[in-house]
């Protein structure tokens, strides 16, 4: 099938070009770094984690979203997902790419790498961190692959396919919720410490996975031959929605449970993020766009006039896209971090290098994601005709 | 032809992945041993578990600077701040992003945030505490580290193998006291002078304080403990004589964050 991947129209080939370079770009950064240290970043003693593990998080949760079509599929047989599972599983195998590749990026001694396998330490997180997300890489290569495969050749799957693709519908649960653990559990960050984390993880996941997929599919049928379906995507825009307002539900769980109790260390972040904190206020208005954003976003989904419009539905998808992304990206990870143990206030801002050496990060991924979804809609063109 | 190419690659595979195992194995069968292991002396001081108590009444600011400055000569910890060469002079908000901190002075309402009242003695409000890791009995650090590059030693000393670091920072965010330090550019220019009693690092790795675990080991005091006139006591806390248990039976004292469940290991009187 790797053919498919390699005749395409003149756009294609740009595209892969303009993809190829950017990372290369990046990729010219990242030995600048090696070379240097993580010093050509912005992070400090006091925030000691930023743009790329934010990116990673982020990522995990597009990731885990394949599982918001493959769950309807296979457990309720709801066959009209059958057309777009390809796509979710191509597009957890890029995210989760991405993923491995922003902690390699964030590691100090990325030589040692393997030392996580040679000293294996069941006792930390980022342990199982490691084994959940390479298995999810796993899983989604071979259940894509196979699956992709079978319907070329007109044959149903085999049956091991078929249990493969239940136990990833879990396993997409647990990147999410481990990569919530890598947080939820230490004692001295009151911004993280709270039993809501992985619930919010997964619900901000299947509003922005989904949210992407929307307009990836949309993107599929304009460029295509290919056309995922009006239905597939109503019903993806159906989850969007709810995911969304669920999301905001929860983060306003846990506001209360943070401004009514007053806990000075919980409370520190939420006012670091909102209002600004010892006169510093650099996320303030990012975050309030973020807060006010993703509501608007999940409202207007209700609305079916404006769910079912697909100019107004890209729109807000990509709206639920921003909004998470600020949400858990920026927010997340700095607002952890600011005020530091000792409660002082030392900013985060990425520097150029950093962003650069980041965006060669996606641009790796979605050279991925071109090259794989190339191939599945190619076949699906095949089968057609 | 006795093998294809397609079986030549199944068998390298599984035995990659054999060999990986296999070194894993090997950590699983003789646990706790790591690349950079202390040997201790003849005449060097052991201990059940290695306690500090700081008697913030009797040390003066003078002397904690001191302390600070001894604990990071003897461990070449750089100085960003104030490089030996000029030219190496940093943005001052650069060289607060990189600093490195090992023991160092913070006042009450940061060493012990929450606990300040509203109104309280004047001479503990600008008082400076000094501040280094905590040795905790229960550590965050050590949970987290996903290579146990930071582990506890049966003395309770909390240890770093910068050797075996992978520079995940992870304990860096675990630790609840800020105690932990990571080298975000290559530290040694801005060693003033080389101690050749302790290594200076590479870019990468995660440093902070180790209880002075090296001269432990020639027999000698912490660097902080020698150089306080006596206001920093240490000893063994499982031992009813030490020095150490004389003074928290004598004085009430109080930890950093007790309440989190780490168990700190140092104590100050105030």
């Amino acid at each position: 099938m790797l053919e498919k991947a390699l005749v395409g129209t003149k756009r294609y080939y740009g595209l892969l070009a303009i993809l190829a370079g950017l990372f290369a770009l990046g990729f010219l950064f990242y030995l600048k770094q090696l070379n240097f240290g993580l010093g050509i970043t912005g992070l400090s003693r006091d925030v000691s984690w930023g743009f790329y593990v934010a990116q990673f998080t982020y990522l995990v949760g597009v990731a885990a979203s394949a599982v918001m079509v493959v769950l309807p599929y296979y457990l309720h047989n709801y066959k009209a997902f059958g057309r777009v599972t390809i796509l979710g599983e191509f597009l957890a195998v890029a995210a989760v790419t991405m993923c491995i590749t922003f902690i390699t990026v964030d590691l100090g001694r990325p030589d040692r790498i393997l030392n996580v396998l040679k000293y294996p330490t069941p006792g930390s997180v980022l342990f199982w961190d490691m084994i959940v997300l390479n298995g999810y890489l796993l899983l989604n290569i071979v259940i894509g692959w196979n699956v992709l495969e079978c319907e070329r050749h007109s044959v149903a799957p085999p049956k091991w396919i078929k249990v493969l693709s239940y136990v990833s519908i879990p396993w997409a649960v647990s990147i999410h919720t481990v990569t919530a653990f890598l947080y939820a559990g230490l004692p001295g960050r009151g911004y993280w410490l709270t039993a809501i984390m992985a619930p919010r993880f997964l619900s901000s996941a299947f509003a922005a996975g989904p949210s992407l997929l929307i307009l990836l599919c949309l993107l599929v049928r304009k460029y295509s031959k290919f056309d995922p379906g009006k239905e597939q995507i109503q019903t993806l825009a159906k989850i969007v929605t709810y995911a969304t307002l669920i999301n905001v539900f929860f983060f306003m769980c846990e506001v209360f449970t943070v401004f009514y109790s007053q806990l000075p260390d919980h409370m520190a972040h939420f006012q670091y993020l909102f209002v600004g904190l010892d006169g510093k206020t650099q996320l303030v208005p990012f975050m309030w766009f973020a807060l006010v954003g993703m509501t608007i976003a999940g409202l207007f989904l209700v609305n079916p006039k404006l769910r079912k419009n697909e100019t107004t539905l890209a729109a807000l998808c990509g709206l639920v896209i921003i909004t998470t992304y600020i949400d858990k990206g920026l927010g997340l990870i700095s607002g952890g971090f600011v005020p530091n143990p000792l409660e002082q206030v030392t900013e985060y801002w990425p520097t150029v290098p950093e962003a650069i050496i980041t965006l060669g990060v996606w641009a790796m991924g979605f050279l991925i994601l071109t090259v794989l979804y190339k191939i599945a809609v190619s076949i699906k063109e095949e089968v057609k005709s | 032809m006795g093998i294809d190419r397609r079986e030549f690659i199944r068998i390298a595979g599984l035995s990659t992945l054999l060999g990986l195992g296999g070194t894993g194995a090997f950590e699983l069968l003789a646990p706790g041993r790591v690349e950079a292991e202390i040997i201790p002396a003849l005449g060097s001081l052991k201990a059940k578990r290695w306690v500090m108590v700081i008697n913030q009444k009797e040390l003066d600011d003078n002397t904690a600077q001191q302390c600070a400055a001894a604990c990071h000569r003897v461990h070449n910890v750089p100085d960003f701040l104030n490089p030996p060469d000029a030219k190496l002079k940093l943005n001052p908000a650069v060289a607060h992003r990189y600093q490195v901190k090992w023991l160092w002075t913070e006042h009450f309402h940061n060493a012990f945030p929450g606990d300040a009242p509203a109104h309280m003695a004047e001479k503990v409000e600008h008082m400076n505490f000094l501040v280094l890791c905590n040795h905790c009995q229960n550590p965050p650090c050590v949970r987290v580290c996903p290579t146990k590059a930071t582990f506890q030693r049966d003395d309770g000393i909390v240890m770093m193998d910068m050797h075996r670091c992978i520079g995940c920072r992870f304990c860096m965010a675990g630790c609840p006291y800020g105690s932990r330090s990571f080298n975000w550019r290559d530290p040694r220019p801005y060693v003033k002078e080389n101690y050749p009693g302790y290594p200076t690092r590479e870019i990468g790795v995660v440093e902070k304080c180790t209880f002075c675990a090296e001269r432990l080991a020639q027999g000698l005091q912490p660097a902080c403990v020698e150089t306080s006139r006596g206001a920093i006591v240490f000893g063994d806390l499982e031992d009813e004589k030490s020095e150490v248990r004389e003074y928290l039976r004598k004085y009430f004292t109080i930890r950093r964050k007790a309440h989190l469940g780490t168990n700190p290991q140092v104590y100050y009187i105030v």
